[in-house]
C-alpha cells in the first residue's frame, strides 16, 4: 500500500517548551486514523503543524512522496467549530463552496458548477434543505456538517479532521463516521483527532497514541491494549479503566 | 442656505464628493475589518498617523498634502509592525497591544504638534486640522486624490472579495489551502491606512475609526449576506458624509468631521432600532408575541379543560 503521508521529525514549540517532539510515522493510503491521547498532548498542534497553520522548529512532510506544498490541493481540512465566529454574514451553501476556492485559483468567483458541487456535498451530509439558512441559526451538530461539506467539496485524497465530534449529538456523530468510512472506502486517508476512547476500536482501524510523541501507531487492534494506553496516559487512566473498563479495552 | 444654495457653490460640491467618495470607500474596508474584529485597529491606525504628518512636516518644512500622507501611511505601517511583534513575541493580546502602539503613537505625535506649533513658522502649517479635520483646507488635487484612493479600495476589494471573505470568516481554513494569510493580512491593513489617509484632512485622526467602524455596524442589522453587507456598508458611509458636509456647510461654524461622524451614528442608531430581524424593536416584537400566543394558547387549553 502506498504512504498517504509521512511525517518525519517533526517538532512544535510555542514558547520555549515543545508541544510536539520529534514526532515522525507514516500513514497508508485508504485507512481512517484516529489520533488520540490525553488533554494538551498534542493533537491539534500536529495536526495544524502538519497542515503549515503554526510554525515548525524542525520536520519535513511529504504527501504520497511529494512536497506538502505541491500537495496542498489533494488536502481536505475540518478546523475545530469554534475556531470561527458563527454570527458571519453568510448562508451554508457559501460556507460550503469556501471548499471550492482553492481549486478555483486567484480573482476567479465561484459560480454554477462550484454550486452544483457544494449542494452535492450538502447533499452527503444531509444538509440540502438548510443551504440557504444563516450560519448561526444552525445547530451544532450542523454546523459540524457544513465544515464536514466544506471538507468534502474540496475533493482530497488526505482528510484532517480536528475534534469532528466535539458538540454533536449520537445521531450526527454516527452519520459523519459512517461518511468518513466511505470516504475511506474511495481510498481515502482520514485523520482524526478523538477524544472519546469508548469509540476507538469501532471507529479506527488505525490508531494513534499521542502525548508528545507518538507513543504507537498502527492497527487499532494491535496498539489500542492497556499497557500502551496506560504508557500514553500515565496515571489518569486508572480512574478511566475502573468505570469503563469493560467497555473500553475488553 | 437651502440645499440648493450650497450645491450649486461649486467649492462645496467638491467637498460633497471628496466626502462622499470618503464614506464609500472606508464603510467598504471597514466592513472586513469589522468583521476580522480589527475595529480596534483602525482606530489605531488613525491615531499613528499624527506623528507621521508631524514627521513629514518637520523633514520637508512645508504643508503638503501628499508628503503628509505618505508620512501617515509610513507611520501607519511601522504602527502595524510594532503591533504583529508585540502579540507575536510577547504574551501581551492583541487589543492590548492596539492600545499600547495608539496611545504612545498619539502622545509622541501631540508633543511633536506643539512643538511645530511654538516655533516660527508653526502657525500657518495648519496640522492642527489635522486632529479633527477640516474640510475648507480641502483644494481640487485632495478630491482628485481621495477619489482615486476610494477607486483603488474598491476596485480591490471587488477583486479579491472571495479571498477577504475566506480570510475574514475562517483564516486557518484559508491558510491550509494555501492563501498567503500573512500578506493578505498586511494588505487589508494597508487598505484601511489609504482610507485612514485620505480621511485624515476631512474628518481627522481622532475620529477617522468611526468612518471605517459605524457603516459596517450599521450595516450588518439589515443583512446576513456578506456582499450586500459591504454594498449597504458603503452607502451608509456615503451618506453619512453627504449629510455631514451638507449640515456642516448651512449652519454656520460647525465642524464637518464630526457632523460626519455624528450622522454615521444617527445611522446606526437608525440601524439597530428598526433592522428587520436584528433590530432592538423586531427582537422586543417577536418576544412580546411569541409570550402572547403562547398565553393565549394556555388560556384555550384551559377552557377546554374546564368546559
Amino acid at each position: 500500500m502506498e504512504v498517504a503521508l509521512k511525517v518525519e521529525n517533526l517538532t512544535i514549540a510555542y514558547h520555549k517548551k515543545p508541544v510536539v517532539e520529534e514526532v515522525s510515522f507514516e500513514v497508508p493510503e485508504g485507512n481512517l486514523i484516529g489520533i488520540i491521547g490525553p488533554n494538551g498532548a498534542g493533537k491539534s498542534t500536529l495536526i495544524k503543524g502538519i497542515l503549515e497553520l503554526i510554525p515548525k522548529i524542525s520536520g519535513e512532510i511529504t504527501i504520497k512522496g511529494s512536497t506538502y506544498k505541491s500537495m496542498r490541493k489533494s488536502i481536505g481540512y475540518v478546523p475545530q467549530r469554534e475556531s470561527v465566529d458563527w454570527d458571519f454574514p453568510t448562508n451554508a451553501l457559501d460556507v460550503v463552496m469556501m471548499g471550492r476556492y482553492g481549486h478555483l485559483g486567484w480573482l476567479k468567483r465561484p459560480g454554477k458548477a462550484e454550486r452544483l458541487k457544494a449542494m452535492e456535498c450538502l447533499d452527503k451530509v444531509g444538509m440540502v434543505d438548510y443551504a440557504n439558512r444563516q450560519i448561526s441559526q444552525l445547530s451544532g451538530g450542523q454546523q459540524q456538517r457544513i465544515f464536514l461539506a466544506r471538507a468534502l467539496a474540496q475533493e482530497a485524497d488526505i482528510y484532517f479532521m480536528d475534534e469532528p465530534f466535539v458538540g454533536v449529538d449520537a445521531a450526527t456523530e454516527k452519520a459523519i463516521i459512517q461518511l468518513l468510512m466511505e470516504l475511506k472506502e474511495k481510498g481515502k486517508t482520514v485523520l482524526v483527532v478523538h477524544h472519546d476512547l469508548s469509540t476507538v476500536k469501532e471507529y479506527f482501524d488505525w490508531t494513534m497514541l499521542l502525548n508528545k510523541k507518538v507513543m504507537k501507531i498502527g492497527p487499532t487492534e494491535e496498539v489500542f491494549i492497556p499497557e500502551y494506553l496506560q504508557e500514553t496516559y500515565g496515571g489518569r487512566l486508572a480512574i478511566l479503566s475502573d468505570t469503563k473498563s469493560g467497555l473500553l479495552l475488553k | 442656505m437651502n440645499i440648493l444654495d450650497i450645491i450649486s457653490d461649486p467649492n462645496t460640491r467638491w467637498i460633497l464628493l471628496g466626502t462622499m467618495f470618503l464614506g464609500l470607500s472606508s464603510g467598504v474596508i471597514g466592513s472586513f475589518a469589522y468583521l476580522r474584529k480589527q475595529s480596534l485597529l483602525g482606530d489605531t491606525l488613525a491615531h499613528a498617523a499624527l506623528p507621521g504628518i508631524c514627521v513629514a512636516f518637520i523633514l520637508t518644512g512645508v504643508k503638503s498634502t501628499s508628503f503628509f500622507l505618505i508620512g501617515a501611511a509610513l507611520a501607519g505601517l511601522v504602527a502595524v509592525f510594532l503591533i504583529s511583534v508585540l502579540t507575536r513575541y510577547s504574551k501581551i493580546k492583541q487589543d492590548a497591544a492596539l492600545g499600547i502602539v495608539l496611545s504612545s503613537f498619539f502622545g509622541f505625535g501631540i508633543v511633536m504638534l506643539t512643538q511645530i506649533q511654538q516655533s516660527e513658522y508653526g502657525n500657518q502649517s495648519g496640522l492642527d486640522t489635522f486632529l479633527f479635520g477640516q474640510t475648507a483646507s480641502m483644494v481640487m488635487s485632495d478630491v482628485y486624490m481621495m477619489m482615486t484612493v476610494s477607486f483603488v479600495l474598491i476596485f480591490t476589494c471587488t477583486l479579491f472579495f472571495k479571498e477577504f471573505k475566506l480570510l475574514s470568516f475562517d483564516p486557518g481554513f484559508a491558510k491550509g489551502m494555501g492563501l498567503p494569510v500573512g500578506i493578505l493580512d498586511y494588505f487589508i491593513m494597508m487598505l484601511i491606512v489609504a482610507a485612514v489617509v485620505i480621511g485624515i484632512q476631512a474628518v481627522g485622526v481622532v475620529l477617522m475609526a468611526s468612518l471605517l467602524i459605524t457603516p459596517a455596524v450599521s450595516a450588518r442589522y439589515w443583512t446576513e449576506r456578506l456582499h450586500v453587507m459591504v454594498i449597504l456598508s458603503g452607502i451608509f458611509g456615503m451618506l453619512s458624509g453627504v449629510s455631514g458636509t451638507l449640515i456642516s456647510t448651512s449652519v454656520n461654524d460647525l465642524p464637518t468631521g464630526p457632523l460626519i461622524v455624528l450622522s454615521a451614528t444617527v445611522w446606526f442608531f437608525f440601524s439597530m432600532l428598526f433592522a428587520p430581524k436584528r433590530g432592538v424593536l423586531s427582537s422586543v416584537w417577536r418576544r412580546v408575541s411569541l409570550k402572547k400566543n403562547y398565553s393565549l394558547e394556555q388560556d384555550k387549553r384551559k377552557g377546554r379543560h374546564t368546559s
